[in-house]
């Protein structure tokens, strides 16, 4: 008996658990790839907290967390991005049950939400520079913008994404690629809020205890 | 405004006949390939049938490529080491100045770990983990062509160096604060920084690709203690790819906002706090020795069992050692640092930790040597380098357990003590493994095996020429010579240096061999020709063609217990009269070429290109040009072309794949 035929004769019954259950669909695969991305991604930021931890006493002479952080702005970041992950959940419902309209007007509600706290962090970031308190003035300063800086970017690439995301679902339909890729962003847009809650802890809230 | 930044005529090292004359042979090598491959009109096939191949045999087979080109560069920068420090003693300077000397060693290592042995690793894994899953490509081909063209980005980048500027002068680590812009405001820090940017992306999604592709697409059957080892490894080090380089990635940016936004992260000003750097280094460096090593213990799993005719002994330990080594790895890192001035008890858990890692290692030497036990074994090129490896990493590890004992350390630190332990690992260990891995995937890759005496020959050579090198440097670590010393006073070591020098004369005489087997076997490639499974083999890869089609298996195996192929041909062996029933195909999907990860990375050298030498506009016209291309590729029509029935059984036809025992 040749052997190649030997290998695919193996009755069904014997390939019972799910590990044996052969290569997944395709939208498990991409969706999978996607969350290792983000766990890397998360690995990354842990690094920038590490170094943050360990500089945040180190002012130089400059301004102290405490001195800086405006509460009332950053409650109002908070807020536009926690909105905002709901309404791109809200989008990811509309895109299952395939209303066009749904996913367009919540992925704009999303994306407004989403200036609106880069706008407000653009916002303080500039004050804070005004008052001489830049990222070059002590190294507490220099791991404060670029852990926060760094959230940012992400949550600006977010933005990018999701109006290429329209214009995809505009241009391509709602096409298994087109999908999956909304399931992406998705599950990118709410690993921002997993870090921002962090941030905010971590940063704003423990950097005005004395 | 000036147009090109930083870059002016000075850039180019005129004055150093070395420099000079090696970049000289460089470009002129380069170009006359370039000129053949004109010439003889081969560019239309190379781009259709590997620059823009999603194929993970076709990337696996070019990141070899890549892989033994740099180990050439690296190994010519050994060499110069070597002859220098064996005339610079006494009074004598010998014929590298110190500024050259410092760009060779720091080139030698960032070039051998990033660039030869990296490359060396991934391109084993691509060409063989989706074979031995019994699956027809990775979960993401695109991607893979990406991460393929990124590494070759970096790889470009530190070569330009040569040429045009500097490389960094800090060693492979680039420390700082001496790597601050303050104490190196040269470009040689950043081609480092941005060569290791750009190819750590590639590494990076390459990591997140194994191991969406090993813990998502098996062949039906094969379930986790069905694996080969090797994928086991495979999935080892590509966990530790995508939880040790993001760290890599901060690390670095965060030197790269030093240097170019004078932020204060590592300087002594401001506040900076330069060790922090250092620990955040090792946090992936000392992950980053097992994402080279973990592939290597696998091929010599695979190599082992199959030459010995055995399945690999303790076969549950030897997944239980990789996976405690995957996690053990990431709690080691200060062992590179004991004399930072931690308190007693951190530098005592570290070393505690460090000595554990030696527990699963030494759970698999015996392994192996358990497996070659009463085993029939087959002398083969694989094998002798497998042989070579069990004793050299045996000596590499003790002299390492020796070091993890921190006040052993404390007099051992940065002395050639140290400098011959990693090679004694890093050589005899992962060297010997993609050594072994070549000779024993080569027929399974072009259909033809590599030429036996040659490779014989080449491993002699490394193996003699290995002890020769690296065992003085213990001595002299010993009498308390440093690393990286351009000269020295004490003339006591210059008779040991000289011996190291002949080492490394005997390795180049291995590297010759090597050479000429490579040469010789293509040459005498119609002799050598195979067919599928030239070993008798034990895994999914051997149960297809050699070289196998670009969709690996016409249907998917189904894998009823380890070592799949070998139970397939014991069943064969038992029911030798069952006629072969006809077999139907069905046609294939498979993943279209794709351009984007060439152009990706063209675009990717010119950013790192313009950002080394302060080019502003040309760094956003690079970074654009990135993202159009992504752009353009998320809205292409299609990207999976059919394999017609007729063109597969076509194939199979003229590949019968018989029992071969």
């Amino acid at each position: 008996m040749n052997v190649a035929v030997a290998i695919d004769d193996v009755p069904h019954q014997e390939l019972a658990s799910a590990s044996e259950a052969g290569p997944a669909p395709k939208r498990i695969v991409v969706a999978y790839g996607f969350w290792i991305f983000l766990l890397s991604d998360i690995v990354m930021f842990s690094a920038l907290f590490a170094a943050y931890a360990v500089l945040v006493r180190a002012t130089a002479g400059g301004p102290t967390g405490a001195a800086l952080f405006n509460q009332t702005s950053v409650a109002i970041e908070t807020a536009c991005l926690l909105a905002s992950s709901y309404t791109c959940g809200l989008m990811s419902l509309a895109a299952n049950e395939r209303r066009h309209a749904g996913i367009y007007l919540f992925a704009l509600v999303t994306f407004v939400l989403g200036a609106a706290f880069l706008g407000l962090e653009m916002r303080e970031f500039g004050g804070m520079i005004a008052r001489g308190a830049s990222p070059q003035r002590s190294a507490f300063l220099s791991a404060f913008f670029t852990l926060v800086g760094c959230h940012g970017l992400h949550v600006a690439a977010g933005l990018v994404w999701l109006a290429v995301m329209m214009a995809q679902v505009t241009f391509k339909g709602l096409r298994g690629a087109v999908e999956r890729r909304l399931l992406c962003f998705a599950l990118f847009w709410h690993a921002l809020d997993i870090i921002w809650v962090w941030l905010f802890t971590v940063v704003y809230l423990m950097g005005v205890h004395p | 405004m000036n147009l090109l930044g930083n870059l002016s005529w000075n850039a180019i090292p005129f004055d150093q006949p070395i420099v000079m004359g090696a970049s000289g042979g460089m470009i002129l090598a380069v170009l006359s390939i370039l000129a053949w491959i004109t010439v003889n009109g081969h560019w239309p096939y190379l781009w259709r049938e590997w620059i823009t191949s999603v194929d993970h045999k076709r990337i696996g087979v070019m990141y070899i490529v890549l892989a033994l080109i740099m180990l050439l560069r690296g190994f010519a920068d050994a060499i110069m080491m070597r002859s220098q420090q064996a005339i610079a003693a006494g009074g004598a300077e010998g014929y590298l100045p110190p500024e050259h000397f410092d760009q060779v060693f720091s080139a030698h290592g960032t070039i051998m770990i990033f660039f030869m042995a990296m490359p060396f690793v991934i391109g084993l894994m691509n060409f063989v983990v989706p074979l031995q899953l019994g699956v027809r490509d990775m979960a993401f081909p695109t991607l893979n062509s990406v991460a393929l063209w990124l590494t070759a980005s970096g790889i470009l980048l530190i070569n330009v160096s040569l040429v045009v500027g500097e490389f960094a002068k800090t060693g492979w680590v680039a420390y700082p604060p001496l790597s601050e812009l303050k104490f190196s405001p040269g470009v040689g820090v950043d081609y480092y920084l941005w060569a290791l940017q750009i190819s750590g992306i590639g590494t990076l999604l390459t990591g997140i690709n194994f191991v969406t592709t090993i813990l998502k697409t098996r062949a039906p059957g094969m379930g986790y203690m069905r694996m080969p080892v090797f994928c086991w490894t495979a999935l080892a080090s590509n966990l530790l790819m995508v939880a040790a380089f993001p760290v890599l990635t901060a690390t670095f940016a965060m030197l790269l906002l030093d240097r170019y936004l004078g932020f204060h992260f590592f300087s002594v000003d401001g506040q900076g706090n330069p060790m922090m750097y250092v620990n955040l280094f090792w946090v992936w460096g000392h992950p980053e020795v097992y994402i080279l090593i973990l592939p290597a213990f696998g091929v010599f799993s695979e190599v082992i069992s199959t030459f010995s005719g055995k399945p690999l002994f303790g076969y549950r330990s030897m997944v239980a050692a990789t996976m405690v080594i995957c996690v053990l790895s990431f709690i080691v890192w200060l062992h590179h640092f004991f004399t930072m001035g931690a308190s007693a008890d951190v530098n005592g858990f570290f070393g505690v930790m460090t000595m554990i890692i030696a527990v699963p290692t030494g759970v698999k030497v015996f392994n192996w040597l358990f497996t070659m036990y009463g085993g029939r074994v087959r002398f083969t090129v694989p094998v002798l380098w497998s042989i070579g490896f069990m004793v050299t990493f045996v000596i590499g590890g003790m002299t390492g357990v020796l070091m993890a004992v921190p006040p052993a350390d404390f007099q051992l630190h940065n002395s050639l003590f140290l400098i011959a332990h990693f090679h004694n690992v890093i050589i005899g260990g992962v060297v010997f493994g993609v050594m072994a891995g070549f000779n024993f995937w080569f027929p399974k890759a072009f259909g033809f095996t590599l030429d036996e005496r040659w490779g014989k020959a080449a491993f002699w050579c490394w193996l003699v020429g290995f002890y020769v090198a690296f065992m003085p440097l213990y001595v002299l670590g010993l009498m308390g010579m440093t690393r990286r010393m351009q000269h020295y006073d004490n003339v006591g070591w210059q008779p040991w240096l000289v011996v190291a020098a002949v080492g490394a004369a005997i390795i180049l005489a291995g590297v010759v061999c090597q050479v000429i087997q490579l040469v010789a076997s293509i040459r005498a490639r119609e002799k050598l020709r195979v067919a599928g499974d030239p070993w008798n083999g034990r895994t999914l890869e051997w149960s297809t063609a050699s070289p196998p089609p670009a969709w690996n298996f016409a249907a998917l195996p189904r894998v009823p217990a380890a070592d799949a192929y070998w139970s397939a041909k014991q069943r064969t062996q038992a029911n030798p009269s069952q006629s072969t029933p006809a077999r139907e195909y069905e046609s294939i999907e498979m993943p279209k070429n794709s351009a984007i990860g060439f152009i990706n990375a063209f675009f990717a050298v010119v950013t790192g290109f313009a950002l080394i030498w302060h080019i502003w506009w040309m760094a956003a016209f690079g970074a654009l040009g990135a993202f159009v291309t992504l752009l353009i590729f998320a809205f292409r029509a299609e990207d999976e072309v059919e394999i017609p029935v007729e063109r597969i059984a076509e194939f199979e036809r003229r590949h019968q794949v018989e029992v071969a025992l």
